[in-house]
């Protein structure tokens, strides 16, 4: 398969942009600005990418949200909040080949006629933080930033901007709130940010990955891009690879790839010799997949949904048959309850009460009927019963484990400690 | 105890003004800033920040309080953060922390005497591939094994 993303990252020194530049660095931008922004968003469109931060959605179709008659300045916001547990792709792509993100985000920002663009980076990453901030002092010396770039006329500032701890900033609209001063407090949709988002300005938030993308686009038309992958889920998926596996990493493997070849082929195997128990393959929000299941699915984002789960943001980790599922939803519960933004009541309660149920079992106090209590606060928090999905990303896999395990959890409470000791 | 920005630390305030339409969107920048220069968010510098970007402190305080990285009170000179979430768990993270409470003699929260370290631990930094892992001040140190913490740690005066 053709690597469209990790091609350069064997590189030394690829960070510099003299290198990045011998290896096709910001090559696109003059075929960029000889064509229209409607022909880009055209292009984006056709190729099929659809985002890579967890939702999916189709990133061609989301720039041409951006109202046509719009007076406002338009702004673009790549989302490099990166929190969602198993998830470590895009400091990766930071740390490795960062001139390919500038690069994605002045081809987008050229699309939707953006003249300020911000990422915003997570504030535990300061170190890509720096290499990124380093970058674009060197994009902005050779004139790929600023004014005028390469004589096209397009004007385009990048800056970063800092983020304090708070998984919740990778929702769209709380990274707005945060990115404008406030609390990164979630806010209803519609109006979706294309309409009125940062400054209540026409804005599009796209992740750090699906920018990455953009130069190959552009560079080798949308076919080629269709090609790689499936049908509905079309290029190349980085996936985080941790847990219980013997070479955990990241990965760029074409969509499509069934878990049980990625997992054989490419990770190793489960450590020490066991067997899978389960696999959670797009991060910790959303339902894990037994073994038997895994093994009949794919990575990509319709053979994921098929099995009840989602590809996400691919943070694909394993657990082996010696895990304690009870444990690795208390740990999960616990996530969820320390990040609610706290804004909305169902959430904000819920994510405690869920936790403080599932610390139950696991310390072996739990009651009988405390797994039918789980199921119904999940169902009292879930589909849109909050202003924005995190009490469905923290439902998700509590129901997933309840569905999955749930022999576990009733062993728990039966015996009152852990059967696995 | 007031507060005021070094003269090169305010030029870099004045820099962050010109990024945004609107000065309230500097706050983050700034609380970084603050911290950078004091180590800590002190109730001085969110007034002295108000006063900058025309903000009320209760504002500036409310969205301090916030986020986990901006530290209200004065802690240990190496702020050590473990990793305690799922995919690090999944590898051996508890017995990190248990590890480092014993050597440090401090519990999760606390700094040691001498002022030398403060132990937090949080949840997912984005390092889960090479679990455990955890980060002290702005470096991530990974794989972590009992000897490879105490080497690090011995570096760390």
């Amino acid at each position: 398969m053709e690597y469209v993303l990790t091609k350069n990252w064997h590189v030394p020194d690829q960070r510099k942009i003299s290198v990045a530049e011998k290896n096709d660095a910001y090559s696109s931008l003059k075929k960029v600005f000889g064509m229209t922004p409607l022909q880009i968003i055209e292009e984006v469109k056709a190729s099929g990418l659809r985002g890579r931060g967890g939702a999916g959605f189709a990133t061609g179709i989301k720039w041409g949200f951006i109202p046509k008659d719009n007076k406002k300045p338009v702004y673009l916001i790549n989302n490099f909040d990166e929190s969602e547990p198993g998830t470590f792709k895009d400091r990766m792509i930071a740390e490795k080949d960062p001139h390919m993100i500038i690069e994605g985000m002045i081809i987008a920002s050229f699309a939707i006629g953006a003249h300020t663009a911000f990422i915003y980076i997570r504030g535990e990453y300061h170190r890509p933080w720096e290499i990124l901030e380093e970058a674009l002092k060197e994009a902005y010396a050779k004139g790929y930033l600023g004014k005028n770039i390469l004589g096209s006329g397009f004007d385009l500032d990048i800056f970063t901007h800092r983020g304090a701890g708070a998984y919740i900033c990778g929702e769209e609209t709380a990274l707005l709130s945060s990115l404008e001063g406030g609390r990164g407090y979630p806010r209803i949709k519609p109006p979706f940010p294309a309409i009125a988002g940062a400054w209540a300005c026409p804005t599009i938030v796209n992740n750090v990955e699906t920018l990455s993308n953009i130069p190959y686009i552009i560079n080798n038309g949308a076919a080629a891009f269709k090609k790689i992958g499936t049908e509905k889920s079309a290029g190349t998926k980085l996936m985080s690879a941790s847990g219980h596996i013997n070479k955990p990493g990241v990965y760029e493997v074409e969509m499509g790839l069934p878990i049980r070849t990625f997992l054989e082929e490419h990770l190793g195997g489960v450590w020490k010799g066991r067997k899978v128990k389960g696999v959670v393959p797009g991060g910790s929000s959303f339902a894990p997949l037994t073994n038997e299941e895994a093994m009949r699915t794919n990575l990509d984002f319709e053979s994921c949904a098929a099995a009840g789960t989602s590809l996400g943001s691919g943070g694909f980790y394993v657990m082996d048959d010696t895990t304690c599922m009870v444990r690795l939803l208390q740990f999960t519960t616990k996530f969820y309850a320390h990040e609610s933004c706290g804004q909305c009541t169902p959430c904000r309660e819920g994510s405690g009460w869920i936790s403080k149920i599932a610390r139950r079992i696991e310390s072996g106090n739990g009651r009988e009927r405390d797994l039918n209590l789980l199921e119904d606060v999940c169902s009292n928090v879930v589909n849109g019963r909050t202003i924005c999905v995190f009490a469905d990303a923290m439902a998700m896999p509590v129901q997933g484990f309840l569905k999955k395990f749930r022999h576990e959890f009733e062993e728990h409470i039966r015996l009152g400690k852990c059967p696995h000791g | 105890m007031s507060f005021e920005f070094t003269i090169e630390n305010k030029q870099r305030f004045e820099g962050y003004l010109k990024r945004y339409p609107q000065k309230k969107a500097a706050l983050l920048p700034s609380l970084w800033l603050v911290q950078e220069q004091q180590g800590w968010i002190s109730p001085e510098s969110m007034e002295y920040l108000a006063g900058l970007l025309d903000l009320t402190p209760a504002h500036i305080f409310e969205t301090a309080t916030f986020y986990t990285m901006y530290n209200m009170k004065p802690i240990g000179k190496h702020h050590i953060q473990v990793c305690n979430s799922i995919c690090c768990c999944l590898r051996g993270s508890e017995g990190v922390v248990q590890y480092l409470k014993k050597k440090l003699g401090v519990n999760v929260g606390e700094s040691t005497a001498d002022k030398r370290f403060h132990l937090s631990a949080v949840e997912c930094l984005g390092s889960c591939g090479t679990a455990p892992m955890m980060q002290i001040n702005n470096d991530y140190y990974e794989d972590l094994n009992e000897a490879k913490i105490d080497e690090i740690l011995e570096k760390l005066k």
